[in-house]
C-alpha cells in the first residue's frame, strides 16, 4: 500500500510547484461548513464531497428535481472560498460554446491592421503564430476553470441533456484536468479544481462519463432532515410546524404524483385540513396531481381556492 | 481489505452491476483515506466509487449488508490493528444462546419475558430510540425465530416466524392510540398513521439486519450473498414476479420509456439529412455572390410505423401484456398511431383508453374493468381472437403496419387458426410475435408458437424489461 496519494500524484502530472492542500479535514467538517452556507447535507453528501476533494475526483449528482443537485456545488465553493463556474447544457451545446472558441474578429482586425506592403512569407508566418495565441481566444467556462489561478468550483449543469458526442469533449477535463487546443497545445489546470455534475437522468450517461466520476444519488431528504431544511430556510418558523410540513411532504411524495416539491410559507401555527388544501398547489404543479392529493388526504374531492 | 473488497465486487459483478476495473482501483485508494471504522462512511465511499446507476443502489446496499455486517467491519479493524470497541458484545452473547425456541414463550437468552419485551418495543418505537430498537430487534430474534446453525433455510423464513410472534398489528394500533390528538381532521389522522407505519417499517429493518448479520456468521459472506442476491429490475422475470418485485417493476418502467422516447426522438432527428432545399440554398448563396457553396437540406422526415398491439391479458401472461403496452403507448408519438387490442377468448379495441389518459399507466389500470375480452369460458384461446381480429379489423391493416402480437401462445388445446396470422402478414408490413416465456418452454404442453411461428417476422423471447426494451427501440 505505498501507492503514491491522489492529490500527489495529479499534481505531479500537471507539474504544480506544490501540492495543494485538501480543503477539508473530514466528512464531519464538510458537514459543518455546508451547513454554515445554509446547505444541511447528510452523511453521503458530505463522504461523497470529501471523496471528491481528496480524490481530486469529479463528482456526477443524480436524483429528482429539486433535491439541491445545484445548491451542493454552490454550497461548497461558498464554503472553501471559490468562485463558482457554471456550465449550463443544452441540446446543441458544442464545443465553442463549451470550451474555447477564436475570437475571428479580433484576428481579423490585427490582420488588417498589421499587414505592410508587399510583406513577404517570413511576415506572414509571424504573424499565424500571432493570430493564435491566447490573446485572441474566447475561453468558455471548461477551458476558464482549467486555466484559472484562483480557486473555483466547476458545475457542469444538467449534463445529460448534451448529446452522447459533446460528452466526449468533457472527458479530457475530467479525467487529466487538461484541454488540448490543437493550435496552441495542452493547456494543464494550474490547481486542483473540484467539478461538479448534475443529470437529471433523462437519458443513460455514457460509462466512460460516469467511470471517471463519483456517483452521488442524492434522493428525498428524511423527515428529519427535511424539517431543518424548513428551519433553516424559512427565518421564525416554529419547529413544530416545520414537523408538520415535512410529514404533509413525505405523505404528498407516497401519493404517485408528477411532481412534488418542497418549501411552504406559512403564517399560521398548525396546519388544519383548510390550510393544507389551500396550500396544496404551491407544492403542486399539475391540477391533475391536485385533485388526486386532495381526494387522498382528506378523503374526499374539493375545489382548490 | 483488499481481499475483501474484490470479493465484494465480484458479489456486485454477479448481481449484475457493471464494476470497471479502474472503478475498483478507485474504491481501493478511497478506502485508504477514510475512516473504516465508521461504517457509514465505508459504504456511502463504496457506493460513490462502485455504483453509477441510481437504480443499482438498492442491490449495492443489500450486498453490502451481507459482505460489511457490524461484525466483519469489526474483524477488519482487528486486521488493522485498530482498537476494536466492544460495543457489540453484549449482542453476540445473545446470538450464541439462541434456543430452539418454539412459540413463544420458550427459550430466549436474556431475562424480558414475552410481556416485557413487547413493551419494550413499544416504548422504543414511541420514542423513536434508535438504539432501544436495536437492542429490542435482537432480543426479538433470538426469541423467536428459532435460527440453528447450519439450516439451509432462507432469511425470510426467520423472518417470518419472528414477526408473526411480535403481533405488529397490534403494536401498531397501541402506537397510534397514544399518539391520538383528539382535534385535528383527516389529515392529521393520516399523517399519524403514516408516521407509525415508518416506525414499525424501522422495527422490520431492523430484525432483518439482526438477522442477516446472525446468517452471515453462520454460514460466511459469500455463502449467504449468493442466496440473498437480488436481481436488478431490469433482468427480473415480469411473468414471475412476486409483489414487490412487481412494484420495482413498476417503478423501473416509467424513466424506462421517459429514456427511450428522448432517445429515439433523437434518433429520428440526427437521422441523415433529407433532399437538397433549393429555397434556402438560393437564398444563402446571396452572401457568395450566387454561388452555392452552401448547399442546405431538408429536414429529414422518416415515416413513422403504425402500431397495432393485439395482447393476451389472461392471468398467467397479464402483467407482460400490462408492460408492454404501457411502454409502446409512453413512446406513441414515435410512431404515427397506436392501436391497442387485447383479449382472452374475446378481443376487445382498447386503443380509446389511451387516448383520453394522461398517462398510460391509469389507462392500463382500466383496461381490467372496462375491455370485454371474456366469450366464453376465460380461457385464452388464440385462434378464436385472431379470427375476430381479422374480421373486424383486418380491413385496416396496411403495409405501413407493424402487429406486435403479445402472449404465450398457450392455446388450451383450441384450433390455432394459423391461417389467419398468415392472412394478417400478407396485409401488414411486419408480424412480431413476443413471447414472455423462456425459449425452452415453447412447443411444450399446449404452447402451439411453432405453428404461428412461420407468419411472423420474428418470435421474440421477452422475459424482462431489458429484452422488452431493446425490442421496442428497435421497433421506432
Amino acid at each position: 500500500m505505498s501507492a503514491l496519494d491522489p492529490r500527489e500524484e495529479l499534481a505531479q502530472r500537471l507539474g504544480l510547484a506544490r501540492v495543494p492542500p485538501p480543503r477539508f479535514e473530514s466528512p464531519a467538517e464538510v458537514q459543518k461548513l455546508l451547513a454554515e452556507n445554509d446547505y444541511l447535507s447528510d452523511e453521503s453528501i458530505a463522504s461523497v464531497t470529501y471523496l471528491a476533494d481528496r480524490l481530486a475526483k469529479p463528482v456526477l449528482i443524480e436524483g429528482p428535481a429539486g433535491t439541491g443537485k445545484t445548491a451542493l456545488a454552490r454550497a461548497v465553493a461558498d464554503s472553501v472560498g471559490a468562485r463558482l463556474i457554471r456550465l449550463q447544457c443544452y441540446e446543441g451545446l458544442d464545443e465553442s460554446k463549451a470550451l474555447y472558441e477564436w475570437n475571428y474578429r479580433k484576428q481579423l482586425l490585427r490582420i488588417q491592421a498589421g499587414r505592410p506592403e508587399g510583406a513577404g512569407t517570413e511576415e506572414w508566418h509571424h504573424l499565424e503564430e500571432d493570430i493564435f495565441a491566447e490573446e485572441f481566444m474566447l475561453t468558455r467556462p471548461l477551458l476558464e476553470a482549467i486555466s484559472a489561478t484562483d480557486p473555483v468550483v466547476l458545475l457542469i449543469d444538467e449534463v445529460d441533456r448534451v448529446e452522447l458526442e459533446t460528452e466526449a469533449l468533457m472527458l479530457e477535463i475530467l479525467s487529466e484536468y487538461q484541454v488540448s487546443i490543437p493550435e496552441l497545445g495542452t493547456i494543464r489546470a494550474k490547481q486542483i479544481p473540484m467539478v461538479f455534475l448534475t443529470s437529471n437522468n433523462t437519458r443513460e450517461l455514457s460509462e466512460a462519463l460516469k467511470r471517471r466520476c463519483l456517483y452521488l444519488y442524492v434522493g428525498y431528504p428524511s423527515i428529519e432532515r427535511e424539517r431543518d431544511i424548513i428551519l433553516s430556510r424559512v427565518p421564525g418558523i416554529s419547529s413544530a410546524l416545520a414537523e408538520q410540513i415535512a410529514a404533509v411532504v413525505r405523505s404528498l411524495r407516497t401519493i404517485d404524483l408528477k411532481k412534488a416539491r418542497t418549501l411552504v410559507v406559512l403564517g399560521r401555527e398548525e396546519i388544519g385540513d383548510e390550510d393544507a388544501a389551500a396550500t396544496l398547489h404551491i407544492l403542486l404543479k399539475y391540477q391533475s396531481d391536485i385533485e388526486r392529493a386532495t381526494k387522498e388526504l382528506f378523503g374526499r374531492s374539493r375545489p382548490v381556492a | 481489505m483488499l481481499n475483501l473488497l474484490g470479493e465484494f465486487i465480484g458479489e456486485l459483478r454477479a448481481a449484475g452491476i457493471p464494476v470497471s476495473m479502474s472503478e475498483h482501483v478507485d474504491a481501493a485508494r478511497a478506502v485508504e483515506v477514510i475512516d473504516l471504522a465508521n461504517r457509514s462512511m465505508v459504504r456511502a465511499t463504496l457506493a460513490a466509487t462502485l455504483v453509477k446507476d441510481g437504480d443499482h443502489l438498492p442491490v449495492f446496499h443489500a450486498a453490502f449488508e451481507v459482505f460489511f455486517a457490524l461484525r466483519s467491519i469489526e474483524s477488519v479493524e482487528d486486521l488493522l490493528n485498530e482498537a476494536s470497541n466492544a460495543e457489540r458484545e453484549s449482542s453476540e452473547g445473545a446470538s450464541g444462546a439462541s434456543g430452539p425456541g418454539q412459540g413463544r414463550g420458550q427459550g430466549g437468552g436474556s431475562g424480558l419475558s414475552a410481556n416485557e419485551l413487547a413493551e419494550h418495543l413499544f416504548r422504543a418505537l414511541l420514542n423513536g430510540d434508535a438504539e432501544a430498537l436495536r437492542f429490542g430487534a435482537s432480543e426479538a430474534v433470538s426469541r423467536y425465530a428459532g435460527m440453528e446453525p447450519g439450516r439451509p433455510v432462507g432469511g425470510t423464513y426467520y423472518l417470518y416466524r419472528t414477526l408473526r410472534n411480535l403481533e405488529l398489528d397490534e403494536l401498531a394500533q397501541r402506537l397510534l392510540e397514544s399518539g391520538r390528538h383528539d382535534h385535528g381532521g383527516e389529515l392529521a389522522e393520516r399523517l399519524a398513521r403514516e408516521e407509525v407505519t415508518a416506525r414499525i417499517e424501522q422495527l422490520k429493518a431492523e430484525i432483518e439486519r439482526e438477522i442477516r448479520e446472525r446468517l452471515v456468521e453462520d454460514r460466511g459472506s459469500r455463502a449467504l450473498a449468493k442466496s440473498v442476491r437480488k436481481p436488478l429490475p431490469e433482468d427480473l422475470d415480469v411473468m414471475h414476479a412476486n409483489r414487490d418485485e412487481m412494484a420495482q417493476l413498476e417503478r423501473a418502467l416509467r424513466p424506462l420509456s421517459r429514456k427511450l422516447a428522448v432517445r429515439l426522438a433523437r434518433k429520428r432527428r440526427r437521422r441523415r439529412r433529407g433532399p437538397v432545399d433549393l429555397r434556402h440554398t438560393v437564398r444563402r448563396s446571396l452572401s457568395t455572390g450566387g454561388v452555392p457553396i452552401d448547399l442546405r437540406f431538408k429536414p429529414p422526415r422518416p415515416a413513422k410505423p403504425e402500431i397495432f398491439v393485439i395482447a393476451d391479458v389472461s392471468g398467467s401472461v397479464a402483467s407482460f401484456a400490462r408492460f408492454t403496452l404501457h411502454l409502446v403507448h409512453a413512446i406513441s408519438s414515435q410512431f404515427s398511431k397506436v392501436r391497442s387490442f387485447v383479449f382472452v377468448d374475446g378481443l376487445d379495441e382498447v386503443t380509446a383508453l389511451f387516448e383520453g389518459a394522461e398517462d398510460p399507466a391509469d389507462a392500463v389500470a382500466r383496461i381490467n374493468a372496462e375491455a370485454d375480452v371474456i366469450a366464453f369460458d376465460g380461457h385464452s384461446d388464440y385462434g378464436r381472437a385472431l379470427v375476430s381480429f381479422h374480421d373486424r379489423f383486418a380491413k385496416d391493416l396496411t403495409k405501413r403496419s407493424t402487429v406486435l402480437i403479445l402472449g404465450d401462445a398457450r392455446n388450451n388445446y383450441h384450433q390455432a387458426h394459423a391461417e389467419v396470422l398468415a392472412d394478417l402478414h400478407y396485409r401488414a408490413k411486419a408480424v412480431y410475435w413476443l413471447n414472455p416465456e423462456p425459449t425452452s418452454y415453447w412447443n411444450s404442453g399446449d404452447s402451439i408458437v411453432n405453428q404461428y411461428a412461420p407468419y411472423c417476422e420474428r418470435v421474440i423471447e421477452c422475459r424482462t424489461l431489458r429484452q422488452l426494451e431493446a425490442f421496442v427501440g428497435e421497433l421506432a
